[in-house]
């Protein structure tokens, strides 16, 4: 039998101590190749199904599998050669330059005393110029700007060279410019190698000009997943932000634009 | 290019640690010259010594080289090299610049024991060590152990709360010990003293019990340099890169103590070593944990050889406690380095 390429998920539930529900039975299989858009309002879940996806917190009640094999079952190298993380909070006091801390993208794939390699060199220096950072190789990382460290610890995650990406925020701090040039390098990493892509995003519109899949949270639960076009609709959106939002369909295109609708409270 | 400076940096540094040897070895009430000092740790070592005669030096220089100063030499420069390893394991695992070896609570569980042992009197003795080295380092274990499991949370122990329980466990034990210092205020001097630090007792059965440990948890504490880079960038993240934190953490940690506790045990508590050295050490050879910890160990070796050769001849024949003498370069370093993070914090 062929296992399945794919990450699941089900029956995930997840609280701290006696607090309400973060996670709220969530079933969702994200298909590899994938390039899914975790959109809902902030505490919805989003970034603590990311984590649990990671296992930087263990599944208690509930079962995550990854390409048919649980997901605590991995050593953690193994793990780290599936699926990488570009964290929500890239603000690290650290004296590593950029250059260290994207080789230590590569450190699944090295012996204890292993040094870097030809091959890693290589990879660290593609992936830098990937998201436009090589040019801050010796710098030290706690002195980049906001948006170059996340670009840095991007430039980490692709140097992994995982098949699976999980980006929790991947643009929050990036400039338009940078925005764009990211979610179109995701969307080269998506096509081109096949790489499966996930990502949380704010951004209506770039999820609906970049993502193949919405995945909708809201108050802990998957309120409703598939087709972008299918998923980002008005009524959705007014139901998981509770408020009005406006269309405005891009004229040759088949693509439609969503804002919130702020003349018209409600 | 910079693999190159780090090594050349080991070498000169290794260097210095033999020429302080030998140098810390000629100083002291007898005085004797470098070259006397020389001649005469030569001639025990093998090989060579068919080539070095002793002729024109007092035998009893020879004794007083060879079985007071050197194994108090070679012991404050393992405990130099100890303490500062184990600075360098600690300020990355608990990604604090600030931590030292004594932050999970070691040296007061150590004090503790020592008061006990002084207060009960106990005179038995295992491997060299004294009724009192053995109580410090049963004292601190076991507090070690206590602070880990009480801020064990689940699976996991963050590193605040290991800090926190550590700085708590440390205070309470403080005042036990001050309370029991107030009821038997006879035996204060020799408690207050220890815990200052002292190589006075140094013999050379505890030269080799303490090499033999610094050897061990060194090399393990070593195998885990890279992942105390990745750790030292975020817990999480060193977990997504696949590094198991938690089991790092707790081989780490036991490790460590134990070889901070060995240290103890035959020195007393010494301050500031692991703070400082690690700190300046850093500052040569950048963050990578590969590169820090041998020059971190050799520096710290130097560092405390001579802050205990200042403590044994300042006040001739007289002697100050080496945790004096350590505080004192080491206390105004910590404050600016405060400073400094304090401006960079802004």
């Amino acid at each position: 039998m062929k296992s399945k390429l794919e990450l699941h998920v089900e029956d995930l539930s997840w609280k701290v101590e006696n607090e309400k529900l973060i996670l709220d039975e969530i079933t969702m299989t994200f298909l590899k190749g994938g390039f899914y858009g975790i959109l809902g309002p902030n505490g919805s879940g989003k970034t603590s199904l990311m984590r649990h996806l990671l296992r930087l917190i263990e599944a208690k009640s509930g079962r995550i599998s990854l390409n048919d094999k649980k997901l605590n079952t991995y050593k953690r190298k193994e793990l780290a050669q599936n699926i990488a993380l570009v964290p929500q909070n890239t603000n690290i006091d650290t004296n590593f330059t950029a250059y260290d801390i994207v080789m230590m993208g590569r450190a699944p794939y090295q012996k204890r005393f292993e040094e870097s390699n030809s091959n890693d060199q290589r990879i660290v220096k593609e992936a830098m110029e990937m998201t436009n950072c090589y040019h801050l190789k010796d710098e030290i990382y706690s002195n980049l700007s906001g948006g170059e460290a996340q670009r840095v610890i991007t430039a980490r995650a692709i140097a992994q060279q995982t098949p699976w990406l999980v980006l929790d925020e991947p643009i929050s701090h990036l400039d338009i410019r940078y925005q764009i040039e990211l979610m179109e390098h995701l969307k080269q990493l998506n096509a081109e190698r096949g790489v499966s892509v996930l990502a949380v995003l704010h951004d209506i519109n770039i999820a609906a000009s970049y993502c193949k899949q919405i995945v909708l949270m809201k108050n802990s639960k998957i309120v409703a997943y598939g087709p972008t076009e299918e998923i980002l609709t008005k009524e959705n959106l007014e139901e998981v932000f509770e408020m009005r939002f406006m269309e405005i369909e891009q004229p040759g295109l088949q693509k439609t634009l969503f804002f919130a609708d702020i003349h018209n409270k409600n | 290019m910079k693999k190159r400076k780090v090594m050349i940096s080991n070498i000169i540094m290794c260097f210095i640690l033999i020429a302080s040897i030998i140098m810390a070895a000629s100083i002291g009430s007898a005085s004797l010259t470098v070259r006397g000092s020389l001649q005469i740790i030569l001639s025990r070592v093998p090989i060579v010594r068919h080539f070095i005669s002793l002729e024109g030096i007092k035998p009893t220089f020879e004794i007083i080289v060879w079985n007071i100063r050197i194994p108090r030499i070679l012991l404050a420069g393992l405990c130099g090299a100890s303490l500062s390893l184990v600075g360098v394991c600690f300020q990355g695992l608990f990604r604090n610049p600030l931590a030292d070896p004594q932050i999970i609570g070691v040296s007061s569980g150590a004090a503790l024991g020592a008061t006990l042992a002084v207060l009960s009197g106990v005179s038995v003795s295992f491997a060299g060590l004294s009724g009192i080295g053995l109580f410090a380092f049963l004292g601190a274990i076991v507090t070690v152990v206590l602070v880990y499991r009480i801020s064990c949370t689940g699976n996991r122990a963050p590193v605040v709360h290991i800090i926190l329980t550590g700085t708590a466990v440390s205070s309470m034990l403080s005042a036990v010990i001050s309370l029991l210092l107030c009821m038997r205020r006879e035996d204060l001097e020799k408690i207050y003293m220890w815990t200052l630090g002292s190589f006075s007792g140094a013999t050379m059965n505890k030269v080799i019990f303490l090499l033999i440990f610094l050897v061990i948890c060194g090399v393990i504490i070593f195998i885990f340099a890279k992942d105390l880079d990745m750790i030292l960038t975020g817990e999480e993240a060193a977990m997504s890169l696949g590094v198991d934190t938690v089991m790092v953490k707790k081989i780490l940690i036991v490790v460590a103590s134990v070889l901070v506790a060995v240290s103890v045990s035959v020195s007393g508590t010494i301050g500031f070593v692991g703070l400082i050295i690690p700190h300046i050490v850093r500052l040569i050879c950048g963050p990578k944990h590969r590169k820090l910890m041998p020059l971190a160990a050799l520096t710290g070796a130097v560092f405390l050889i001579w802050c205990d050769t200042i403590a044994r001849t300042i006040r001739s024949p007289g002697e100050i406690p080496v945790g004096v003498v350590t505080a004192l370069c080491g206390a105004p370093y910590f404050l600016y380095l405060l400073n400094r993070s304090k401006k960079k914090v802004v």
